[in-house]
């Protein structure tokens, strides 16, 4: 069995949760037993914006111990942590990038497990290879080419990335040009000082826009978390965004003092959720930026699961926004292989 | 399951925590247990034991010695000899002994964590992360009250022997609570745990010879129901310390009301825990969670009565229903648990029994579809709604993991309900206005311990000023106090009381 890569629809092998429903052709998750279609977006609805409520401490508390809740073990952690890489957007978005750079990252994507670990767990037959490869709209055609044939896809940062404040139609270009491109993906970010203002109107417009540039291309949308601060305005912005036809939100550009957070990744994974209990359409999440332990992805997972269910524990509609983790997740697989854990050198880096 | 089915299903799997420590000091003892008496380790008097049971399983664990009268006499002569040294003791060489004991709770903590789970059946995770640390904490706190006593409260003395009865629900806790200010006032004391849950308090009886202190200070005497009465009607005790059911409570305080005896009661509740429609409903049930379903509800303070306005009842009810499903019951050595197993048979009948008769009174009840182990005593988390005030459900303690929910229109509506109760011992409101918030805490202000947005779980927080969280005993849930200031008072004679 190989791990379906594709990501316009689930995976058949997830359960049976897909099995007996009428609607299952077009679903793309289910959600409480009940089949979600990827999202087209809904009119705005101020009204559900205005109505959010968000207690911190609250929030803050549910996520601290639910680290403690869960653990998972032995052979259910390296199960776990593969799903933690095969969900992962390799990412480089550095002023000094160059093609060799991507193209060694791209050679990462698609061999993340060197071949003498894959043979010990013994996990051939999964083919794991990461969700996607996120890089600068300059390096599309290069990733392209590196990862032909593989199934990984590529994902391109837009609209201004990361500060978000060039002239709306230069930022309109921008995703126009990358999907011409080829990209996969679009990695949008949101004006922040809409969210300050209030003007959820302009904040939609803007964000539908961008969708509708991006054409057949999934569209992540940052919100800039670190930017936003308060889980109120992520909240309201994270159910904007989905208004407008986000197919996944995103927490952070990775370049905010601080990124994600699991009580940021718990507000936006709750309004996911009451969106598709309210429009039956399932929009992805991404965590990106200061995620770096095998734990942490672990602790991720597991809120994705408890919170939405399996369906986004799958790469279409989750993904760890990362680059050093890959490294911990290799150690920590090695250490489940052999016992022992390894010093960084001794797994190829990208 | 091999690792590419884990990795299809993302299952948990299992996560068990190592009984090896704990099992190899039941064997060291020979699985059989006497009682702690004036330093020593004695058997019982009458020669009789009884068996302490893992509820996860109803293995059992081990023989405990069954204290009778005499035993429960020569404990209390022991304390009493040692009253006089003990208290002669300077406060700093009194706080000593109490940061040692405090130091060996941490030291021993994995041991003392995996034993509770095994005798009591809670979820590894909170007696490793809540009851041990907490337990620890405490005694680190009298170890300063110790220190402090002479310039805090001057003119404060000692009550003398105090007899201490403790519940099952937490039982290092309980006795953490109960040991640590009153040897920290100069008292010395007679220790009865729960006839369910002893093992933990046997540990402890170690770690006081370890701690090297003195013999008669801390005197352990196991046994059930007749030792407590013993004790109780015991001469020489100066003050009863009690925490447990309203109706033995009750006896206690007939029992002790022509003696000199100076009494404190820490009794039951049926606590309201009210979500207005303007609180995050989302972060409510995370708290409802905490509520109700930690250590499976068999929690004095537990948010038992959910009082919600009606016109966010119904998105609540779902919203509660699925995070219930999530709610994992099994195993509780198992560290990704949240639900173990209910503490005895008794208490599993008694649960089944009223949310039986709350049912037959109209009630609806809804629990989720979850597989329980085989063996052992397990209950899956309940909620109960059509329920009225002149409900059974509504009004008596369950003591298990079944939530009785009913609907409010207005704030004022909901204190009433809120507050018709026998009990008074907390309360919680979710709203994220600030007028109704604090409204809502103001006129609850005839309930021990009203919090906003958090369950009362986390009031156990001993690092305030002291006397700035008071546990108050009023109506039925008892007489005293459990910590802060007026604990150090409530173990202390005054000058003019």
């Amino acid at each position: 069995m190989s791990v379906d890569h594709s990501h316009s629809h689930a995976s058949s092998k997830s359960g049976g949760e897909l099995a007996s429903k009428e609607h299952a052709s077009n679903a793309i998750a289910t959600l409480d037993g009940r089949p979600l279609l990827s999202n087209a977006g809904i009119p705005l609805d101020l009204h559900w914006v205005q109505e959010v409520r968000v207690n911190t401490s609250a929030v803050e508390r549910r996520a601290q111990s639910q680290t403690a809740r869960r653990t998972v073990k032995k052979d259910w952690q390296a199960a776990w942590l593969l799903r933690a890489i095969s969900c992962m957007d390799l990412t480089t978005l550095s002023g000094d990038d160059t093609d060799e750079r991507v193209r060694r990252l791209c050679a990462k994507a698609r061999q993340p497990i060197q071949q003498d670990l894959v043979q010990i767990l013994g996990i051939e037959e999964l083919g794991i290879k990461v969700g996607a490869v996120c890089v600068y709209h300059t390096f599309i055609e290069t990733a392209l080419r590196a990862l032909e044939g593989s199934g990984v896809h590529v994902a391109a940062v837009s609209t201004g990335f990361p500060a978000g404040l060039s002239p709306l139609a230069e930022r309109v270009a921008e995703i126009r040009r990358s999907v011409e491109a080829g990209a996969n993906e679009i990695d949008v970010v949101i004006t922040r000082g809409h969210v300050f203002g209030g003007r959820w109107q302009a904040l939609y417009d803007e964000v539908a826009t961008f969708k509708q540039a991006c054409g057949t291309a999934h569209m992540k949308v940052i919100l800039g978390t670190g930017d936003l601060l308060t889980y109120r305005n992520v909240a309201r912005a994270s159910f904007v965004a989905m208004m407008a036809g986000a197919d996944f939100i995103k927490t952070s550009t990775g370049k905010e003092p601080t990124n994600a957070t699991l009580p940021v990744s718990l507000v936006m994974v709750r309004a996911i959720r009451e969106y598709a209990q309210q429009t039956g359409m399932a929009v992805g999440f991404k965590p990106a930026g200061g995620i770096r332990t095998a734990k942490q992805s672990i602790d991720w997972l597991a809120m994705m699961k408890e919170e939405l269910g399996v369906p986004w524990t799958r790469a279409d509609l989750f993904r760890f926004g990362a680059s050093g983790l890959l490294g911990d997740i290799e150690r920590q697989l090695e250490h489940h292989a052999t016992g022992r854990y390894s010093a960084e050198y001794r797994h190829p880096i990208a | 399951m091999s690792i590419a089915e884990n990795f299809v299903s993302m299952e948990y799997g299992p996560a068990p925590e190592d009984s090896k420590e704990a099992e190899s000091w039941l064997q060291r003892h020979g699985r059989r247990f006497g009682l702690f008496i004036g330093g020593t380790w004695q058997a019982p008097a009458a020669g009789r034991y009884f068996d302490s049971f893992d509820p996860s399983n109803g293995e059992r664990l081990a023989e405990v010695a069954q204290g009778s009268a005499a035993d429960v006499d020569a404990a209390v002569r022991a304390a009493r000899a040692a009253s006089a040294p003990w208290r002669a003791l300077t406060p700093h060489a009194r706080a000593r002994y109490l940061y040692a004991l405090a130091r060996l709770v941490q030291k021993h903590s994995r041991l003392l964590a995996v034993l509770e789970t095994m005798d009591n059946g809670k979820p590894i995770r909170e007696s490793r992360d809540i009851d041990i640390p907490l337990v620890a904490r405490h005694f680190y706190y009298h170890a300063g009250w110790a220190q402090l006593l002479e310039q805090e409260f001057p003119g404060y003395e000692p009550c003398g022997v105090v007899g201490q009865i403790i519940p099952w629900n937490f039982p290092l806790l309980m006795l953490a609570w109960k040991i640590a200010p009153a040897l920290a006032t100069g008292n010395t004391v007679v220790l009865k745990p729960a006839e369910f849950t002893p093992l933990t308090a046997l540990v402890f009886a170690e770690l006081c010879q370890e701690a090297g202190l003195p013999a008669g200070v801390v005197n352990i005497v196991t046994g059930d129901g007749s030792t407590g009465e013993a004790l109780v009607k015991h001469p020489d005790v100066d003050k009863i310390a009690f925490t447990g059911s309203t109706e033995v409570g009750r006896a206690i305080r007939s029992a002790t009301a022509s003696s000199h005896k100076r009494l404190s009661l820490e009794l039951g509740g049926k606590s309201p825990f009210i979500i207005f429609e303007d609180a995050d409903l989302d972060s409510a049930v995370e708290g409802l969670v905490d509520g109700i379903w930690f250590n499976q509800g068999q929690v004095c303070c537990a948010g038992s009565r959910l009082l919600m306005q009606e016109s966010i009842a119904e998105t609540l009810i779902s919203k509660i229903r699925d995070r219930m499903s999530k709610l994992r019951v099994g195993a509780p050595l198992d560290k990704a648990i949240d639900i173990g197993a209910i503490v005895a048979r008794v208490q599993l009948d008694r649960i089944e029994r009223m949310v039986a008769q709350g049912v037959a009174e109209g009630a609806t009840c809804w629990q989720p579809q979850v597989a329980l182990p085989s063996r052992g005593f397990y209950y899956p988390p309940t909620i109960l709604t059509n329920v009225h005030p002149t409900s059974i459900v509504a009004q008596q303690e369950i003591f298990g993991p079944v939530l009785a929910a009913m609907t409010f229109r207005t704030p004022k509506e909901a204190v009433e309900l809120a507050n018709n109760t026998v009990y008074g011992l907390a309360s919680c409101v979710w709203s994220e206005g600030i007028n109704v918030a604090l409204h809502g805490r103001a006129t609850q202000g005839r309930r021990g311990v009203g919090e906003l947005h958090k369950y009362v779980r986390r009031s156990l927080r001993l690092w305030r000023i002291p006397g700035e969280r008071l546990r108050s005993r009023r109506r039925s849930r008892g007489l005293g106090r459990i910590y802060g200031t007026r604990v150090v008072q409530a173990r202390s004679e005054t000058a003019c009381s």
